[in-house]
């Protein structure tokens, strides 16, 4: 048995691979989410006319490295009255849906761990599956503060998904498939030939619920320091809040991804000519991520939050009408074009 | 159908809150999320600051003054001054008028920023606060010039003030004048303008004129409720009488309002901060009454005359003594009228001093304002109350 058919077929060998190439996609996603923090910090820093960290290595580098020690070190408090066992799944639950979900996504032409045919299905499932984590810690903590957080993210995010899930039909309904890859082929030559052109309003609203779905300014209501000092996740402390940092930062990360993959061509270079084609599918892939991140960060520092009931009727009564609305007129052009 | 008992939920709101605004602690009750009743508790940060005014000479009782509302210090030694000026029936020389109205307008600017910006904090925008505590560092470097210190001042002394403004002083001032405006636009066009940040402000906490005033209010909270109230203009004291400015009123009386007012009051002080520099390069003269009983010698003086310092000795130790008598002085102070009522028996100390924080009426209110609306107005209306716990503790 050669080396090459021990990593195709033998069992170990497969693992192997497998076990590998999940280390490929969440080793550089991790090291992406602690900087994707000096990001934000540094953002920040320039909209609100200061420095940032600056003082842990050069430019600040190493902050997210201190930080992260700092976590790591601190002992993690279960309060007394907190129910142990779910109190240290619930941020596990959090951390581990973010991470999973890369599974399916393409970083470059074939760069996929794995390349399903109800890729966008699978990618909505375990976003939905992160509200479990916020719910469960927000109950196991014994806080009201931290309850109050839990209920008001559970119901935002199951909200906003609707619309996300209305947004990403009408993608369907252009590609023609659940595969994430063949999206983004349909996508290929050029910024012109890129969805969120002809899906410009689907992209605006993919993007706000992309910020609800994160809890992420204006929608920060569930961690909303003035009103429930930290939501849900008052009660954490060192690791098991760390885990819900990595996890927020990563499903940040995933759903950049994800407008990257539907709306912005994946991996294909804006212009389809040289010297656009010389740089690396991946490298275009990561810098759309990087834009969509900017602008999160952008918001943050941008506006204010919304009240639980504004962002309800944002969600319910503006958001999913105009997606349902959307959706017959694409599925109406769509049946158009491919009758002529 | 069993009959089921429904239990509100009550929620402990501070004194460690990140809305609370210091140590203030309300006791929520809340049918979901929805405001039932808040009970302030106060009395976290209670010093006996009127307690210990008794039993301190006159002149040592100004640095407590600092204390109560630390965000506007100035001001509070401003009516305290006045009160005891007007025991002792002296009035603080030109120069030193102009002084204080300058820097009580310093101390305007300074509360408002910091209040209109932390409370787009407690509606969620993080920015503001920053770019305000810039201007601030800015302003907290004048007091320092005048006074060594950048917050507890210690400046305005009964007779005037304490030192007259080192040189340069004037160009400085007005050099930060005249890059503020653009500041306070800033701000304008990221918050007032902000539809997130007006459907969190506008009809929240709304208090009639009628209602505003029997509750008590007074300063930009009354102004907004549309009472055009400032005592500025109704009581003149030093030369407000001589300065220019318009008083801002709301309509409306909500969140909105206030926030509306205490914008355009800094851009107001900023209109009488102009006028000050201008009137104080003409006018010139002692910045303390002329009375060596009263106002310490100079330095210099000290070295060479045997009379400069015993005066120095008594005035430092002993202090100087108050003829018999009652009196009640009040400011418009950032936060509404702070007035100090002073009962003086001719001794050295005064015999009961009372303080009249303006953000002790305010407080009472925020029940009122904020039964029936949401958890989220409730620090949107504790932001815009204005109010600091060391003047409503004492």
């Amino acid at each position: 048995m050669t080396l090459m058919q021990f990593f195709t077929q033998h069992w170990l060998g497969q693992g192997l691979v497998i076990v590998a190439q999940c280390l490929a996609v969440t080793l550089p996603l991790l090291v992406a989410v602690a900087y994707m923090t000096y990001a934000d910090r540094k953002i920040w820093g320039m909209i609100q006319l200061r420095r940032g960290p600056n003082v842990v290595g050069p430019f600040g580098l190493l902050q997210p490295l201190a930080d992260g020690a700092k976590l790591f070190l601190k002992e993690t408090i279960i309060p007394s009255g907190a129910s142990k066992v779910l109190f240290i799944l619930a941020p596990m639950i959090t951390f581990i849906t973010a991470l999973i979900a890369w599974a399916v996504v393409p970083f470059d032409d074939g760069w996929v761990i794995a390349d399903i045919n109800v890729g966008i299905l699978y990618l909505f499932a375990i976003s939905s599956l992160g509200v479990y984590g916020v719910i469960i810690a927000g109950w196991a903590s014994n806080s009201k503060y931290a309850f109050l957080g839990a209920l008001r993210s559970a119901a935002q995010m199951v909200s906003y998904e609707v619309s996300i899930g209305f947004v990403l039909i009408t993608v369907l309904l252009c590609a023609g498939s659940l595969n994430l890859s063949t999206i983004v082929k349909m996508q290929d030559g050029g910024v012109w030939n890129w969805y969120f052109l002809p899906l410009f309003p689907m992209f605006i609203i993919f993007f706000i619920s992309c910020l609800a779905e994160t809890n992420r300014t204006p929608f920060d209501l569930p961690m909303s320091e003035a009103e429930l000092v930290a939501g849900f996740h008052t009660e954490y402390s060192a690791m098991a809040f760390g885990l819900f940092f990595l996890g927020e930062y990563a499903n940040m990360i995933l759903l950049s991804g994800m407008g990257a993959v539907l709306f912005l061509g994946g991996w294909h270079p804006p212009l389809p000519f040289e010297p656009f084609t010389w740089v690396p599918g991946v490298v275009w892939f990561a810098l759309k991520i990087a834009l969509l991140l900017f602008v999160f960060s952008w918001t943050k520092g941008t506006v204010p939050r919304y009240r639980y009931d504004q962002l309800m009727r944002l969600g319910w009564k503006v958001f999913l009408p105009f997606s349902l609305v959307w959706v017959v007129i694409t599925a109406a052009f769509v049946t158009y074009a491919r009758g002529h | 159908m069993a009959e089921t008992e429904i239990r509100n939920l009550t929620l402990n709101f501070g004194p460690q809150h990140p809305a609370a605004h210091g140590v203030l602690r309300l006791v929520v009750e809340m049918d979901g999320e929805i405001v039932e009743r808040c009970d302030p508790h106060i009395g976290l940060l209670h010093r006996g600051t009127e307690k210990l005014i008794e039993y301190k000479t006159y002149l040592q009782a100004v640095p407590y003054f600092d204390r109560l509302d630390y965000v506007s210090p100035m001001c509070q030694e401003h009516a305290y001054a006045l009160v005891v000026e007007r025991l002792l029936g002296v009035e603080a020389p030109i120069r030193g008028q102009w002084i204080r109205v300058l820097f009580s307008e310093i101390t305007r600017i300074l509360n408002h920023l910091l209040n209109v910006t932390t409370f787009a904090m407690d509606v969620g925008a993080l920015t503001p606060t920053l770019w305000g505590f810039e201007q601030r560092e800015l302003l907290m470097e004048f007091y320092e010039q005048v006074s060594g210190s950048r917050m507890h001042a210690a400046y305005f002394r009964p007779g005037g003030v304490h030192q007259d403004l080192p040189t340069g002083m004037l160009d400085r001032i007005q050099a930060w004048c005249e890059q503020f405006p653009r500041t306070i636009d800033d701000l304008e066009r990221l918050v007032t303008e902000n539809r997130i940040f007006r459907q969190r402000t506008v009809d929240i906490g709304t208090v009639s004129g009628d209602d505003a005033i029997a509750w008590g209010f007074s300063g930009p909270m009354l102004r907004a409720s549309g009472v055009a109230w400032d005592l500025r203009r109704a009581q003149p004291y030093d030369c407000y009488a001589e300065v220019d400015f318009d008083i801002p009123v709301g309509k409306t009386g909500d969140c909105f309002a206030r926030y509306l007012v205490r914008m355009e009051e800094m851009r107001q002080s900023h209109r009488i901060m102009l006028q000050c520099v201008k009137a104080l390069r003409s006018v010139t003269g002692p910045v303390s009454v002329d009375d060596k009983k009263i106002s310490p010698p100079l330095r210099g003086e000290m070295k060479t005359s045997m009379e400069a310092l015993i005066h120095h000795f008594k005035l430092y130790t002993e202090g100087y003594k108050v003829p018999a008598g009652e009196a009640y002085a009040a400011v418009e102070a950032p936060k509404g009228e702070f007035g100090v009522y002073l009962v003086a028996d001719g001794s050295n100390q005064p015999y009961r001093c009372h303080i009249r924080a303006p953000g002790f009426p305010h407080l009472q209110a925020l029940e009122f304002m904020s039964k029936g609306h949401q958890l989220a107005d409730l620090s949107a209306n504790i932001g815009s109350l204005d109010v600091v716990f060391g003047e409503v503790d004492r």
